[in-house]
């Protein structure tokens, strides 16, 4: 009745796609921190994600469970080539992830769990991005295993995106800042958004005509008639968000960089999307092979579609509560 | 000694690794939200600032153990697909949906509101904040339910029928949930985490009692334990009781090796203690009572029960772990019973805090909740082998298409962070405890708005437009 393979795979990526810009700019604060230089800087930048980050990183535990619950092939397929990145993404996680509590438990160490926070973020937002280069550029597979072995991933494409992501977050990071904090804070965070900016924009064109190279598939997709003047949409899109996201950061400090920040985000995914579709596994497996049966899917979307919505009311809800502007050196000892 | 370090012992050893560290911490977080819902409740019905200086006192330390859980939870949803591929291709169609249920109404609803729950007293008012304490607790029971059907139907799995691919489909969905261990799991593990809890509350309160007896916060503390220790310790026995009976009837295998039984006759005897000694067939200098296991297990003096011999050699546990890991588990349990008696008595003599006896006991016995947990855990796993789905799938044919030499690297480097992570953690979190709950710290009349987690930084987020 429904296609539920294809329902699944745009729902599975929006959770993603959600994650890579909520986790992105709290992991971007650990990225920008030994560059706030002063105690009280990092201390108001973490006190604006505390509050958020852990409903932030639930959508990753949602992306891998719902992967595996809906696409088992593929997460069987996917996690053993991708062994390396994702258990050192796993253990950058978790530095950063206790840095938040650890660092008010022990004024001597604290330097310490900053560091963690930091390096923890760093690792994993590197990470993400070689799992995102590792998994375009496609892995081995013989039946219904994985044949590759485990360094398959590691390849100048896939550092690429890694770097990217590490830059694309600090970019989500800053502008975050920039909307959330004020003064000489907030200063700061617009001079880190703009360099990271640039940095952005090159990476999402470096990586982009990278992948055409990849294989003459993905050219195919892109510059067939008509499919191209679609397709020209985007870096289109691409280069007007630079510009709107250039512009902004010269004017008042508030949400509007932000929002260009997720935008440059939204549409370089969209691109990601129109290259890969309807592969899971790129060039090897479709989302309909790889889909666990309709029974599966159906017993999940129907929950699904009633607890996703309450679940972004109160995600909303929390957000509002911890609305506004922080203030430097305010509320904490 | 090299065929320990092939990719499938190293696999499984890092499952366990991780999964003990990681049960570790929702043990206690589950036991302590309820508890902190109930702190909150008891302030706002009777306005008594004594309970507010408590529920203060744990969300510290629970902010603490709830960042591992969560950190230490997030490694295992990704342990499946890294390490146990061909298990996750398999019986993902049936998992799957669970974990992803889990996700979606518990990890989402903790997460959600732990940020107002932990920052937010001032920002959205009592009520609304006693709202967000509850959706916590609720939470972590979510995900009890959610996580233990997904481990009871691997012990015990049903509504499912088997595809071309060799995969495990639903076919009864609620057969798949309700499978026929749930519900003795469920009861059982929750239980566990309330002891688990009201034995580190007690023996922190009793630690501050020694020291002063009259802290208010520490009586209501240990008070609270105690009343858990009395009522709940023997419903865990029972419950207990009625869980080995449940797993005779599904998975023979594993009682014989927790009982250490290898023949199958009538008239069993229950073997305290002895040394299972699966090359010989036997246990070795058994400590006996005539005929009470037969009792026990089929309520009959002369009832027959199945020894380990009934099985081919290659589908039985690993006898020795089970049948000393259930002794632990029961021991513990016994004894739990035992301390809230003689609490019981204390109390009825209007003694209950001055027994120096009962709190040096009651401190003892804090971290007894945690290693009967382990040790369940140990039972129940270790009985199931050589299984990952009782009788349908083998652990040796789940594993993922990885060399030893990257499982043998990874584990290092999970021994290596968790050591470290989790020993800081465990250290702060002692370092809280081992602080008198303060009469003054209510957080509330100082005209400083509540810091929430104290020394987090929760006024950090006043808005600028309301200055
Ligand atoms: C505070 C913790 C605690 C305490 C006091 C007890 N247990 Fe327990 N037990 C657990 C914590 C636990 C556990 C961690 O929650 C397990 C592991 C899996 C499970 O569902 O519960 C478990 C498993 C477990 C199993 C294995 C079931 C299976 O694998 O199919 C049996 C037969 C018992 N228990 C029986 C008992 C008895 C007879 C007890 C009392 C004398 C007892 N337990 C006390
Ligand atoms: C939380 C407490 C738990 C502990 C302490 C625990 C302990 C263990 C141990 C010791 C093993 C290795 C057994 C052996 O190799 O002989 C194991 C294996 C395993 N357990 Fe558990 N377990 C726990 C919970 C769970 C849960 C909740 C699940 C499922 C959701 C689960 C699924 C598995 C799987 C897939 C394996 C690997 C295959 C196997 O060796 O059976 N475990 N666990
Ligand atoms: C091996 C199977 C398991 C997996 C894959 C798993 C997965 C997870 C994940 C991903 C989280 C983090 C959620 C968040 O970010 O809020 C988590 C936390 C949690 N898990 Fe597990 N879990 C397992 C076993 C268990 C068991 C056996 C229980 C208890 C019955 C349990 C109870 C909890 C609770 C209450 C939390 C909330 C965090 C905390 O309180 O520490 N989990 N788990």
């Amino acid at each position: 009745m429904f296609d539920l393979p294809l329902i699944w795979s745009f729902l599975i990526a929006t959770a993603i796609l959600i994650y890579v810009i909520l986790d992105g700019f709290d992991l971007g604060i650990g990225i920008l921190f030994p560059f706030l230089e002063t105690d009280e800087d990092r201390d108001t930048a973490i006190n604006t994600v505390a509050p958020v980050w852990d409903g932030n990183e639930t959508w990753l535990i949602l992306g891998g469970g719902g992967l595996f619950a809906t696409f088992p092939l593929a997460y069987s397929l996917l996690m053993p080539a991708l062994y390396v990145p994702i258990l050192a993404m796993l253990f950058g996680l978790i530095f950063r992830g206790v840095a938040f509590e650890f660092r008010w438990r022990d004024e001597k160490h604290r330097p310490f769990w900053d560091f963690a926070f930091t390096a923890g973020s760093m690792v994993a937002a590197f990470c993400q991005g070689i799992a995102l280069g590792a998994f375009i550029q496609g892995v081995e597979v013989d039946g219904r295993t994985y044949a590759g072995g485990w360094w398959d991933w590691l390849t100048p494409f896939s550092l690429i995106t890694g770097i990217a992501v590490v830059i694309g977050y600090a970019l989500l990071g800053a502008t975050w800042l920039v909307m959330k904090t004020e003064g000489r804070l907030g200063e700061k965070a617009v001079r880190y958004a703009r360099v990271t900016g640039i940095g952005t924009v090159l990476f999402i064109a470096l990586i982009s005509l990278a992948t055409l190279s990849l294989d003459p598939r993905f050219v195919g997709i892109w510059f067939s008639t008509p499919a191209v003047f679609y397709t020209a949409l985007v870096p289109f899109a691409v280069a007007v968000t630079a510009f709107y996201l250039w512009r902004s950061l010269g004017r008042q400090m508030d949400h509007k960089p932000f929002l260009a920040a997720i935008a440059l985000f939204v549409f370089s995914f969209i691109g990601l999307g129109i290259s890969l579709f309807p592969y899971i596994v790129p060039l090897e497996v479709t989302i309909w092979e790889a889909a666990a049966p309709d029974s599966s899917l159906g017993f999940l979307l129907v929950g699904t579609a009633v607890l996703l919505p309450l679940i972004l009311g109160y995600t909303g809800y929390a957000y509002y509560v911890f609305r506004g502007k922080i203030k430097a050196g305010e509320g904490y000892h | 000694m090299m065929e320990f370090f092939t990719a499938e012992f190293l696999a499984r050893s890092q499952f366990a690794f991780t999964v003990a560290f990681h049960i570790i911490f929702p043990a206690f977080t589950i036991g302590l939200a309820s508890y902190l819902a109930v702190l909150e409740g008891l302030w706002l019905k009777t306005g008594d600032d004594a309970y507010m200086v408590a529920f203060r006192y744990w969300m510290k330390i629970f902010a603490v153990a709830f960042g591992m859980g969560v950190v230490s939870g997030l490694v295992m949803s990704y342990q499946f697909g890294t390490n146990w591929a061909v298990f996750s291709d398999k019986a993902g169609p049936v998992i799957g949906p669970l974990l992803g249920y889990e996700v979606l109404s518990a990890f989402f609803l903790e997460a959600g509101f732990l940020g107002i729950m932990l920052f937010g007293m001032e920002r959205v008012g009592r009520r609304l904040h006693y709202f967000a304490t509850l959706m916590v607790a609720f939470g972590t029971l979510f995900s009890a339910f959610w996580i233990l059907s997904v481990n009871s139907w691997m012990q015990t799995p049903a509504g499912y029928i088997i595809n071309e691919a060799g995969q495990f489909v639903p076919d009864d969905w609620w057969a798949v949930v309700f499978n026929p261990s749930f519900p003795y799991r469920l009861v059982h593990m929750v239980l566990a985490a309330y002891l688990t809890t009201a034995f580190v509350v007690g023996a922190v309160g009793a630690w501050h009692l020694l020291k002063n007896r009259d802290n208010r916060p520490a009586r209501i503390m240990f008070s609270m334990a105690m009343w858990m220790a009395v009522i709940v310790a023997p419903i865990q026995v029972f419950v207990g009781d009625m869980h080995g009976l449940n797993t005779l009837e599904h998975q023979p295998q594993k009682v014989a090796a927790m009982e250490g039984h290898y023949e199958t006759k009538k008239g069993v005897p229950l073997i305290l203690f002895g040394i299972p000694n699966d090359e010989e067939e036997r246990t070795d200098y058994a400590i006996e009572l005539p005929n009470v296991a037969s009792f026990i297990l089929t309520h009959e003096w002369e009832g027959e029960i199945k020894g380990l011999k009934d099985w081919p050699k290659d589908e039985r546990p690993p006898t020795a772990v089970v049948f000393w890991a259930f002794r632990i588990m029961v021991g513990l349990g016994l004894l739990m019973a035992g301390l809230g008696l003689w609490s019981l008595y204390a109390r009825v003599r209007g003694k209950l805090y001055d027994l120096p006896m009962l709190q040096k006991m009651a401190v003892a016995m804090g971290p007894s909740g945690f290693i009967a947990v382990l040790a369940g855990w140990v039972v129940t796993e270790v009985g199931r082998q050589p299984y990952t789905v009782y009788g349908l799938l083998r652990t040796s044919d789940s594993l993922s298409p990885i060399a030893a030499p990257a499982v043998a690297t990874s584990l290092a480097v999970f021994a290596l962070v968790y050591f470290i992570v989790f020993g800081a953690g465990t250290l702060y979190m002692l370092k809280l405890m081992a602080k008198a709950p303060d009469d003054a710290d209510t957080g509330l009349e100082s005209g400083v708005p509540t810091r929430a987690a104290g020394t987090t930084p929760a006024a950090a987020f006043v808005p600028a437009a309301e200055e």
